[in-house]
């Protein structure tokens, strides 16, 4: 113990730590720090704990990992079940991607309503907000790097929608993909971007965010009617800090208890839940895919679903442009006046509705009823019983002709379309008969795929459902 | 540097030196950053200046597709990167209408025309499902419900002797047709 000490005391002075990295540690904060409500302010250096364990599990899982389409797949596969430890490694980096995505959102709310972006924080909520595309852009690459056919169509489905940005669409595009198609080159690019690329933005604007907070100082606790004023606020700021107590140890040993606790569940998660199993290896000529984002995307993909079809183009590069255009002007247009959230009625409002509207709308991607339900087409029992020979065909053309992966009767099928269960107490025969030929109202027209028998029988069947 | 001499007669000189030996070393470092960045970006934006292929590309026999029916087909990348694997076919959708003619064959790109997603053949409903956001289109590609914005893409086809041949096309498919 006294040779340990005695070590560490040799290395600080000869490295100079008293005066670089243990004087950064022991910089001043408010003294309200020491109360309850400095728990607020570990959601950063969590994230930050968060992101060390990504490059950590990241370089491990890079040892193994094959970045090419004919054999990325199975290596990962191997790391996933062959490999010692592999599938807790690569839980741990998925789940800490989640991970990621929920503390920066987490982190940048209470920033946002403690109205810590104001002056003169103005800088570090704009290197945050880069943190913030970033951390999605990682989550977004890292997923294409399953190879596996939903990864695969992902990167289809990006490369379309890419090319709906306006004039430079298309370059767009072909940039993404590395050539005319999804293929050899474009995994190696995602690779190397996921690896390098976005790593290398990351590590530069950490630098420059720690650098600001410690330069500009942590914020103090907001008081209302305590509203931030320009020219004296860094004043009044320095008389707090006289009074101040030291972050290390004082403040930052709830840091790491944060850290510990969010460390210890992603790890938790990935032993006990694990990294979801990967669907088939990517193949153009399998059109069987379920091209369908990680959670924390799935509001977007729910979205594409439910706007009128006119305003797409509008929706796919307009939102995203007009959220982060307004991220980044936040500190611009409110640089000073009260910044207790119970003095800013409006400020709540913008964090409340855009999550509520993201959380039903990643529900909703969830539930996906605007998906035809392609599998698992039997009627229950209850449906069929004591049918008549011509509703018996109807049923078995229910199914056959999947009316079923859009209707759902009794509960089973989908929920593209209205529920059948009653369907003829609310329509007459000769309109069964009239919507199922010409369709209408988002259904396709079936007078080309039914012979006017099939068609009897059908209407049959759909008759006694009332 | 606050000497006696740097206040007299030679602080012009000082400031003209410091400033050109600022400019020198902007000027290198900026020289270094040409010397080093223009061949990386050169070397990554080569895709967008390359010209695609548009070959035609055999798909199969005529006599593999009955009329009447609708098969999911691949073709080959003529030069694909080595390690492509899988990733040089592409899967297209073929469509026999007629014994010949003009109108003898339809083939669509599997991608739906909303996002690109692969479309499903539903052989008994005549219909192309897509699984992503629930797009419908009939057996002629046109648009039978859901959000495509217009009937799937069709590509340019030729028959040679027995042959039925096929036109190579890149991504986005949403810019073309």
């Amino acid at each position: 113990m006294r040779w340990l000490r005695a070590s560490a005391s040799w290395l600080g002075e000869r490295f100079e730590l008293e005066d670089s990295l243990m004087a950064v540690l022991r910089h001043p904060v408010p003294r309200e720090l020491e109360r309850p409500v400095g728990w607020w302010y570990v959601l950063g250096s969590a994230t930050l704990a968060i992101f060390v364990l990504q490059v950590v599990t990241g370089v491990g899982l890079a040892m193994t990992y094959v970045p090419a389409p004919n054999s990325a797949y199975d290596s990962l596969q191997f790391i996933s079940h062959d490999a010692t430890l592999g599938a807790v490694v690569r839980g741990m980096h998925y789940f800490g991607a989640g991970a990621m995505v929920v503390l920066v959102l987490a982190h940048m709310t209470q920033v946002y309503l403690f109205g810590a972006f104001k002056f003169p924080r103005e800088a570090n909520w704009l290197t945050g907000s880069l943190l913030l595309l970033a951390t999605l852009a990682m989550a977004f690459t890292g997923q294409l790097l399953r190879w596996d056919q939903d990864a695969f169509w992902a990167v289809v489905v990006a490369a379309e929608q890419a090319a709906r940005a306006p004039i430079v669409g298309e370059w767009l595009t072909r940039l993404i993909v590395a050539g005319n198609n999804v293929g050899g080159a474009t995994l190696t690019r995602f690779y190397a971007t996921h690896v390098f690329l976005i790593p290398a933005a990351i590590f530069g604007l950490i630098g420059m965010h720690l650098y600001l907070v410690v330069k500009r100082g942590i914020s103090e606790p907001p008081v209302p009617g305590l509203p931030v004023d320009r020219p004296s606020y860094r004043r009044r700021y320095a008389d707090m800090l006289r009074r101040g107590i030291p972050f290390w140890p004082d403040s930052a040993w709830r840091d790491a208890v944060a850290a510990t606790v969010v460390v210890i569940a992603v790890l938790l998660l990935a032993a006990i839940v694990g990294a979801p199993d990967l669907s088939k290896p990517a193949d153009p000529t399998n059109v069987v895919a379920d091209p369908r984002p990680d959670w924390y995307f799935l509001g977007y993909f729910a979205i594409l679903a439910l706007i009128p079809p006119a305003t797409e183009a509008l929706v796919i590069v307009g939102l995203p442009l007009f959220a982060f255009t307004f991220l980044f002007l936040v500190p611009l247009l409110w640089p000073d006046g009260e910044r207790h959230w119970s003095r800013r009625p409006a400020a709540i409002a913008a964090v409340a509705l855009p999550f509520i509207a993201y959380a039903s709308l990643t529900v909703a991607g969830f539930e996906s009823p605007w998906v035809p339900k392609l599998q698992g087409g039997t009627l229950p029992a209850s449906v069929t019983q004591g049918l008549g020979d011509s509703q018996r065909r109807g049923a078995d053309l229910f199914v056959s002709k999947v009316c079923f992966a859009c209707h759902a009767i009794e509960g089973a099928g989908g929920h593209r379309g209205p529920d059948l269960s009653h369907v003829a107490s609310r329509m007459s025969r000769d309109q069964i008969t009239a919507r199922i030929a010409t369709g209408g109202g988002g259904m396709p027209a079936f007078a080309g795929s039914l012979t006017p028998a099939e068609l009897e029988d059908l209407t049959a069947f759909l008759q006694v459902r009332r | 540097m606050d000497s006696a001499g740097a206040r007299g007669g030679h602080a012009l000189n000082e400031i003209s030196r410091r400033r050109f030996l600022s400019r020198v070393t902007v000027g290198l470092s900026a020289l270094i950053g040409g010397i080093v960045g223009l061949p990386i970006l050169g070397y990554l934006l080569a895709p967008l200046f390359r010209t695609p292929s548009d070959e035609l590309v055999p798909v199969g026999a005529i006599a593999d597709f009955p009329i009447g029916e609708t098969k999911l087909v691949s073709i080959r990348d003529p030069s694909p990167l080595a390690w492509a694997g899988q990733t040089a076919d592409t899967a297209l959708w073929v469509r026999r209408r007629a014994a010949e003619g003009p109108s003898m064959f339809q083939i669509f790109n599997v991608n739906c025309t909303h996002l690109g997603c692969p479309v499903n053949w539903q052989a008994a409903a005549k219909l192309f499902l897509c699984p992503c956001h629930g797009g419908v289109y009939y057996s002629d590609g046109s648009v039978a419900g859901g959000p495509p914005p217009r009937p799937l893409f069709e590509r340019e086809w030729q028959v040679s002797g027995d042959r039925l041949l096929v036109r190579q096309q890149p991504l986005p498919t949403v810019k073309q047709g």
